[in-house]
């Protein structure tokens, strides 16, 4: 079979085509590493979790109002769906004005902080300081300001989500490479011309990786106002539901929070990678958090 | 004062310190549409000639004229090209050979209206340095070889009267890049751009260039301007005839003595 032989010369033969299909390919994929097994395996450890936990309610005899078992709280969950889902949906509601306006401030600050150093320099230790004050703190003064209600939750969730936003976008903006702006100002392009070609296509993948930390904030954020200062809302009925030892039921204002909660973060994931696919190569990216 | 690009004792600090001195009272005219190459030991301040030429760092003292007028700004009027990759990431190679003339007028406000057009000439270019078939690919999915033609495209599209070349060639194998002189060799020979090329690479200055600068060592000024007889259209062989060897010898002595004295 070895038919490339050395010449006298010093010249190499070339194989032949015979040669060459000769080459055996066989790689084993293991099982862990099919994908219908990846995609799987999720599930796989939920279900498994809820199992758990249904097992040891049952197993320890836990009081219901202690730890309520999943069965318990799905048939709760069913029960009571039609004030869940409209709860859930003023959530929503609330959590998406919130985010949107996050997403404006976020940017707008974001790049104002990015291009200018002398911008960067005067507000961002007074940002931070913003940032460290709890916001929980903050709902009863928003409460005096706009009584009990929509309002300030739709501002908590504001307030929580639009900083990791706001300095993602910047330092996107701000760690543009010197020869991409070069390249730009070498063309004459105005200040302008140099965000929009180079400092915002190369800030979106920061953007979406702040958006996936900005939209479970924003949840957090109008839940907790929704507890303390208003009269709808998932926050509200688990408020509600405690108060009548429903435990069952506060805990499926639990999940359905959860399930809200994955679902913005598949969304904005989904857009991420139509938007973004550049930065990750095709394959799937690394989350910087804020 | 007849040069196209003319440059009168300039000087560029970057701050105070002794060492931030780039360049010293450097002088040299090019005429239009020639080919000038600037070679000198690393660190010489090459690079920082290329943007005192386009403009985007102001010289400290000295005055650079650009076509008749003194660069106090970048020029729209320059194709640059630079040694590592500077192509947009998230731009197809199609779309990153269109993006000057989305800057500079006259077309940036034909755009809307005549972008098919251009996205055609932007197709002509990229054919010209064998890229035809890579339009929508994504930087990252081309070669570096690839890269730098799809650069020089970029150079090239809004038709610049001056072509500034920083190390473009640096980071190729020598056959990829041997490759690409002739491409610009063959750009420059029908489109006839003014065109200064910064390299180390000896033999590349010899086989493009009209005339040869060789810089000293930092803070750099001209210490040579040799000009290089090889008649054109030039053969890769030319670059081993005896007096492009000869040439190619010269320079690297001077460079080699420049680097000595600055050691």
């Amino acid at each position: 079979m070895p038919r490339a032989l050395k010449q006298p010369d010093g010249v190499i033969s070339a194989p032949t085509d015979e040669d060459y299909k000769a080459v055996p390919f066989h790689r084993e994929v293991h099982f862990l590493d099919r994908k219908a097994v990846r995609k799987a395996l999720p599930w796989i450890v939920i279900v498994g979790i809820f199992v758990v936990w249904e097992l040891a309610v049952r197993v320890f005899e836990i009081q219901q109002f202690v730890l309520p078992a999943p069965t318990a709280i799905f048939e709760s969950l069913w029960q009571w769906r039609v004030p869940i889902l409209e709860n859930a949906w003023q959530t929503l509601l609330t959590t998406l004005i919130g985010f949107a306006f996050a997403i404006v401030v976020g940017v707008v600050g974001g790049v104002a902080l990015g291009s200018s150093a002398v911008i960067y320099d005067s507000f961002y230790p007074a940002l931070i300081a913003f940032n460290s004050i709890p916001k929980v703190a903050v709902i009863p003064v928003l409460v005096i300001w706009f009584g009990i209600g929509t309002v300030p939750a739709v501002i908590t969730a504001f307030l929580l989500s639009f900083f990791p936003i706001l300095v993602n976008v910047a330092t996107g903006i701000a760690t543009v490479e010197p020869e991409l702006r070069d390249v730009l100002r070498a063309l004459g392009a105005s200040k302008r011309q140099v965000i929009t070609k180079v400092g915002l296509p190369r800030a979106m993948p920061y953007f979406f990786a702040s958006l996936k930390i900005a939209m479970t904030v924003a949840f957090v954020g109008s839940i907790v106002a929704e507890t303390v200062a208003a009269n709808a809302g998932i926050g509200h009925l688990m408020l509600v539901a405690s108060s009548r030892f429903e435990v069952p039921l506060a805990f499926a204002a639990l999940i359905v929070t959860g399930v809200m909660g994955v679902g913005m973060y598949v969304v904005s994931v989904a857009i991420e990678k139509r938007m973004t696919g550049w930065a990750t190569r095709g394959t799937d990216g690394v989350t910087f958090g804020a | 004062m007849a040069g196209f690009v003319e440059l009168d004792r300039v000087s560029l600090r970057y701050n105070e310190d002794e060492s931030a001195l780039a360049l010293y009272k450097t002088s040299f005219s090019v005429e239009k549409g020639e080919f000038v190459a600037v070679v000198g030991p690393s660190g010489c301040g090459k690079s920082t000639l290329m943007k005192v030429v386009t403009g985007l760092w102001p010289p400290t003292a000295g005055s650079v004229t650009v076509a008749g007028k003194k660069v106090s700004g970048p020029l729209s009027i320059v194709g640059m090209a630079f040694q590592n990759s500077s192509l947009l990431p998230w731009r197809t190679t199609l779309s990153n050979v269109v993006l000057p003339l989305e800057i500079v007028e006259p077309y940036a406000s034909r755009m809307a209206k005549q972008r098919e057009q251009f996205e055609a000439k932007a197709r002509d270019f990229l054919a010209l340095v064998g890229l035809q078939g890579c339009e929508n690919q994504y930087p990252w999915q081309l070669s570096g070889g690839m890269q730098q033609r799809t650069q020089l495209c970029r150079a090239l599209i809004h038709e610049p009267s001056l072509l500034m070349l920083d190390e473009p060639f640096g980071a190729l194998d020598m056959f990829t890049r041997e490759e690409l002189w002739l491409a610009l060799q063959e750009l420059w020979l029908t489109r006839r751009p003014t065109v200064i090329l910064v390299t180390h690479d000896l033999r590349e200055a010899a086989f493009l260039a009209d005339r040869v600068l060789v810089m000293s060592a930092r803070p750099g000024r001209i210490i040579l301007d040799r000009k290089v007889p090889t008649p054109r259209p030039r053969a890769l062989d030319s670059t081993y005839a005896a007096e492009a060897v000869e040439l190619v010898h010269e320079l690297r002595e001077h460079i080699s003595a420049a680097r000595a004295q600055a050691a």
